[in-house]
């Protein structure tokens, strides 16, 4: 070993700090049950033990209720500071923080897409900028996976047919363990990679230093085109298909009445299996794109779709 | 441990004193039909958490894609699954009734009677077959060439009709083992097997009879009457 | 000090003249066998074979992680083999393991009855157990399955090329075996005590094999009819569990851990029951707290059908299912607690001897702590975030099943030996295989919550260098625990032979099943008991009477 031994990762995280606090207090609450269950199983084996073989017990004890109750509210008001203190951490790491950086993952047999909002794709490999809030949303093209970055003590699954999201705050430049943690198949234990937490200005410089393709903006762009979505998606007056500029964010009346959030999920859900939700006053007949476009893609048209701003004039 | 054995006359030698059914492992027959009427209540409870399972699933599916259950139940024939409903009712009645017979020892009728519920199961896997059979010719059978060309999403409407046979054969299945084990019975009563004081196997075969007509009870509205009655 | 010595003397004994062994002597007759305590020994027999299989597996595992590259086996290789050794020691070896040995053949004799309610369906649970495993065996030699014991959705349902659905059916047989030996275990408790045993007077494995008898017939059906789907939609695919057909593939997740969580309760409150008997036994005192433990029992056995959810906390399931979850998963581990306590309360003035039996059961004491605790780390949501699918779950789950389970396991062995053989084992032998396998135990799984907080996800075939030592240590550990558990294979088989003649009750412990002959006659008590005592008396002496006394047994 040619450094300190650890009994932790690095702590790179915001979040890092908080779980290693809990960790070492449920480590102290279990090593006190230990060295007291220890101490008094040897104690009372060596003091008790039988000396001549007809030797009796001291005592035949039937309880103590006392006792029983002692040894029960204890434990159980243990369990429930560590249980509330857990379900916060929970809570809170699963808030996500307005105005993060925005990357997308897609996990697949056995490799990671990562695309940065400004257009850059990664394989294997998530370069962030330090004391920058970031958020993932990721996707599966196949089986569950899972998104584990150890130095930060996050995880998710990432599942096939709906989005899981992420949230982090690096605070250390360091390059860090990437793993799927969700048995995949016959490569899942090389479906690994690294994080790099770097300082602002390395971070613009890689940024430029790479091949930049075009922005997630710019490649949905291309693909609204290619499929022809303009066809029956605009603001002509009796337009096939409902306008998409502006709508991102605010809910829209489906044709059983019930209203829905225009989020990703929805976008996604709309691409794949139109029929599933129809916008109030519009036909179905949208056809489906499921197989004839990656998840990859489908985040691009999301973030073309996003960034459509409302038509001037158009009513709310 | 202080225990005093109770001089309960049941050493080797007393064999001939008690009949041929009651089993060596009890002390009496009360014992033994409690037992066995437990022992046929927990099974059935195993059989509601077994099936339990399917309906869980169904429930996700129904409310997660209720259109396409719709458009799936419409195809099913009420009509057929009307009558199985009433085949099945009445062979409870019937069972009902064998199982009174044996308590007064009327033979014949107890073999009336089972020979009767045999019929109406049997009727009830022949209107199966049947509706398996016209769902084999217009392709809606799941994984095999399954095709849909009325309304509505095929996708999704596979999966109504994936629950619907899953959940209708392993109830068939259901069926078949009674008969089975009617057949089993009514050979038994003809060997004079049964009196008025030993006939637990018929009323215990009746309460898991009775279940399985509970089960299609359920299973009728919540497959064939989906978004309520239609042509 | 040995509980087999009185007054410096080691009494000798014979073996009765006719036993249960002895009755008959064909093939048949053992096949076709309806008497509880020859199914039992049928299981003894089928299920050890399956645990020198899942050991294999186990062995083959650790030899390709001594290493950080791929040296002994391929990937495919590899995930075949963590799967089959799940499958094999959880369905095959641990689930059954303690009910159908232990239960099928101590328990009637300790609430004074002849046999089982049903001893023709025991058979048949057997046969089922048999059928099953067959299948399991069929599916290895056809090369395996490769999606892990959980089997997943949609790799299993979709994209493994192993053989699902035979390993599913495999499953689903043998689950068949436990719903109807837990239904006959229930039926007997309720229906076939002896006069004066009320349930509080129950010996607690009683209510130990009870409790898991409860899970077994409520749970089993529903990974029953789960793996029905599972086999449908790879047969089929109809897209139950296929997303892009509109199924769900984390409805798997749910249906899958219904059952499986409870499951894990089914491998360790037998293992409970028997400790709480050697505890008795070994410290010559009653339990202390006996209700508290017999309520706990069933309060795990009901709790832990509320808690499956804790396996989904990054799975995709909504943070407030999660927060209930966690709540009830904390609750649960309060029982088991109180029963720690407890058994150590029964040590506390008692008297305490080493026999091979105790070992285990204080070796279960303190490894089954571990475990426990351990597993509030992962019942604590967000700790779980970061230790979720690592090898601190792994080490885990083997401090509680193996630690645990299997602790529990040899001590009921050692215990109830004499009793299903009349002969005793080499002592000097058997503690030593119980610190090796103390040893070994500690060396191979300590080192694996290490790792595993570190970042090593679990089933992962190659692993980043740094992490070679500690998978070197748990190597090295799993040598000494292999070799600790084949000792008790040789030295229990030439015990068959050789060992010493036991008595009716070399233990000198209480419970029915010792009043009778070692091993116990054919059709177990002469005339029904009438019981009038609490239990665990050990207020009184208790003898181990020579063989003539057994034939008349009106005495204390």
């Amino acid at each position: 070993m040619n450094q300190e031994f650890q009994f932790h990762p690095e702590m790179a995280s915001t979040f890092a700090y908080e779980v290693d606090m809990l960790y070492f207090f449920v480590v102290a609450v279990s090593v006190f049950f230990m060295a007291l269950i220890c101490v008094l199983i040897y104690a009372f084996a060596v003091k008790y033990r039988r000396r001549t073989p007809d030797q009796q017990a001291e005592a035949q004890i039937h309880g103590n209720l006392l006792l029983e109750i002692i040894w029960s509210v204890i434990p159980l008001g243990l369990m429930m500071i560590m249980f509330a203190w857990g379900a916060y951490l929970f809570f809170r790491v699963n808030q996500i923080p307005e105005g993060a950086m925005e990357y997308y993952v897609v996990g697949k047999q056995w490799m990671w897409h990562i695309q940065h909002p400004t257009g850059q794709r990664e394989i294997n490999e998530l370069h962030v900028p330090i004391n920058t809030q970031v958020k993932l949303t990721m996707a599966s093209e196949d089986v569950i996976h899972s998104f584990f970055i150890p130095a930060f003590r996050i995880k998710n699954d990432v599942i096939p047919g709906r989005y899981t999201t992420m949230t982090f705050e690096a605070t250390k430049t360091g390059k860090y363990h990437l793993f799927c943690a969700e048995y995949c198949g016959t490569e899942h234990s090389r479906m690994i990679g690294s994080v790099y937490v770097m300082e602002p200005e390395d971070y613009q410089n890689w940024l430029s230093g790479g091949v930049r393709d075009q922005t997630p903006e710019e490649a949905g762009a291309r693909l609204f085109s290619q499929l022809n979505c303009a066809t029956c998606h605009s603001d002509r007056a009796g337009a096939r298909g409902p306008s998409l500029n502006g709508r991102y964010g605010t809910e829209e009346l489906m044709a059983d009445g019930e209203p829905v959030l225009v989020n990703e999920a929805y976008i996604r859900e709309s691409i794949l299996n139109p029929r599933a939700k129809i916008v109030s006053g519009y036909q179905s007949i949208m056809p489906t794109f499921q197989g004839q476009i990656t998840e990859t893609n489908i985040f691009n048209l999301i973030s073309y779709i996003k960034s459509l701003p409302v038509t001037e004039g158009t009513p709310q | 441990m202080s225990v005093s054995m109770e001089v309960t006359p049941h050493g080797h030698d007393e064999h001939a004193e008690h009949p041929e059914y009651r089993r060596h492992q009890f002390d009496d027959m009360d014992q033994q039909n409690e037992a066995a009427s437990l022992g046929m209540w927990l099974f059935m409870l195993t059989e509601v958490m077994f099936f339990g399972g399917f309906f869980l699933g169904y429930s996700i599916y129904r409310s997660e894609y209720y259109d396409s259950f719709v458009n799936g139940s419409h195809h099913l024939a009420v009509f057929l699954g009307g009558l199985n409903t009433v085949v099945l009712i009445t062979s409870s009645v019937t069972m009902a009734f064998a199982v009174r017979a044996a308590q007064l020892g009327k033979k014949n009728h107890i073999i009336a009677f089972l020979g009767t519920t045999l019929l109406l199961a049997c009727m009830f896997l022949v209107v199966k077959f049947f509706e398996y059979k016209d769902k084999w010719d217009h392709h809606l059978i799941p994984g095999m060439d399954f095709t849909w060309t009325d309304p509505g999403d095929p996708k999704t409407i596979q999966l109504f009709y994936g629950f619907y046979f899953c959940m209708t054969g392993m109830h068939g299945l259901h069926v078949i083992v009674g008969v089975g084990l009617i057949i089993w019975l009514l050979v038994r009563v003809k060997q004079n097997k049964f009196t008025s004081e030993y006939y637990a196997p018929i009323e215990n075969f009746g309460l898991y009879w009775h279940f399985v007509d509970l089960i299609w009870i359920f299973l009728f509205p919540l497959l064939y009457l989906i978004g309520g009655l239609h042509e | 000090m040995s509980t087999l010595e009185s007054n410096g003397v080691v009494a000798e004994h014979r073996m009765p003249r006719d036993h249960f062994l002895n009755a008959t002597h064909t093939v048949k007759s053992w096949l076709l066998t309806m008497d509880h305590k020859r199914v039992g020994l049928l299981y003894l027999v089928s299920i050890s074979l399956f645990f020198l299989i899942g050991g294999t597996f186990a062995g083959i595992i650790r030899l390709e992680l001594a290493t950080p590259q791929a040296d002994l086996l391929e990937a495919d290789q590899y995930n075949t083999a963590f799967t089959m050794h799940g499958i094999v020691m959880i369905f095959f070896f641990l689930i059954p393991s303690i009910p159908a040995v232990f239960g099928n053949f101590v328990m009637p004799l300790m609430i004074g009855a002849k046999d089982v309610a049903f001893p023709k369906l025991n058979l048949a649970s057997w046969y089922l157990y048999i059928f099953g495993a067959a299948l399991g065996v069929i599916t290895t030699l056809f090369g395996g399955v490769d999606t892990g014991w959980t089997f997943y959705t949609p790799y299993s349902s979709t994209y493994s090329n192993g053989n699902v659905i035979l390993a599913a059916g495999a499953a689903f047989v043998i689950g068949f075996s436990s719903i109807l030996t837990g239904l006959n275990f229930m039926v007997t408790i309720h229906k076939m005590r002896a006069p004066g045993l009320s349930w509080f007077k129950m010996p607690l494995f009683v209510w130990g094999i009870y409790s898991t008898s409860l899970i077994m017939v409520l749970g089993t059906p529903v990974v029953a009819i789960t793996l029905v789907l599972l086999m449908v939609e790879r047969g089929l695919h109809i897209g139950i569990f296929d997303p892009s057909l509109g199924g769900d593939p984390i409805l798997f997740q749910h249906l899958f851990w219904f059952y499986s969580h409870p499951a894990v309760y089914i491998m360790i409150l037998p293992g409970m029951g028997v400790i709480s008997e050697v505890i008795g036994a070994f410290s010559r005192k009653r339990i202390f707290g006996y209700e508290f433990i017999a309520m706990s029992s069933v309060a795990i056995a009901v709790l832990g059908f509320f808690v499956w959810g804790h396996h989904l906390f990054v799975a995709g399931q909504s943070i407030y299912a999660g927060m209930v979850f966690s709540f009830l998963t904390m609750l649960v581990a309060v029982p088991s607690a109180i029963k720690v306590f407890n058994w150590m309360a029964t040590i506390y003035k008692g008297s305490v001897s080493y026999d091979t039996p105790m070992l285990y059961a204080l070796s279960f004491i303190f490894l089954f702590s571990i475990g426990g605790l351990t597993g509030v780390f992962l019942a604590v949501m967000g700790l779980d975030i970061h230790v979720h699918d690592t090898y601190f779950v792994v080490a885990h789950f083997h401090y509680v099943m193996v630690g645990g389970a299997i602790s529990a396991y040899l001590a009921a062995l050692h215990f109830w030996w004499p009793k299903f053989t009349g002969r005793m084992y080499p002592e000097g032998w058997s503690r030593f295989a119980a610190f090796m396998i103390f040893a070994g135990f500690n060396l191979t799984f300590f080192p694996q919550f290490i790792v595993g907080y570190l970042g090593m996800p679990r089933r992962y075939h190659v692993y980043p260098e740094e992490w070679q030592f500690l998978n070197i240590l748990s190597s090295a550990g799993a040598t000494v625990l292999a070799v600790g558990f084949v000792i008790p294979l040789i030295y229990f088989l030439w015990s068959l032979k050789s060992g010493k003649a036991s008595g009716p009750n070399p233990w000198r412990a209480t419970g029915l099943e010792w009043v009778l002959s070692s091993p116990p006659p054919e059709h177990n008590f002469p005339k029904t008991p009438i019981v009038r005592e609490e239990p665990y008396n050990y207020g009184k002496i208790i003898d181990n009477p020579a063989e003539e006394e057994t034939e008349d047994v009106e005495h204390v």
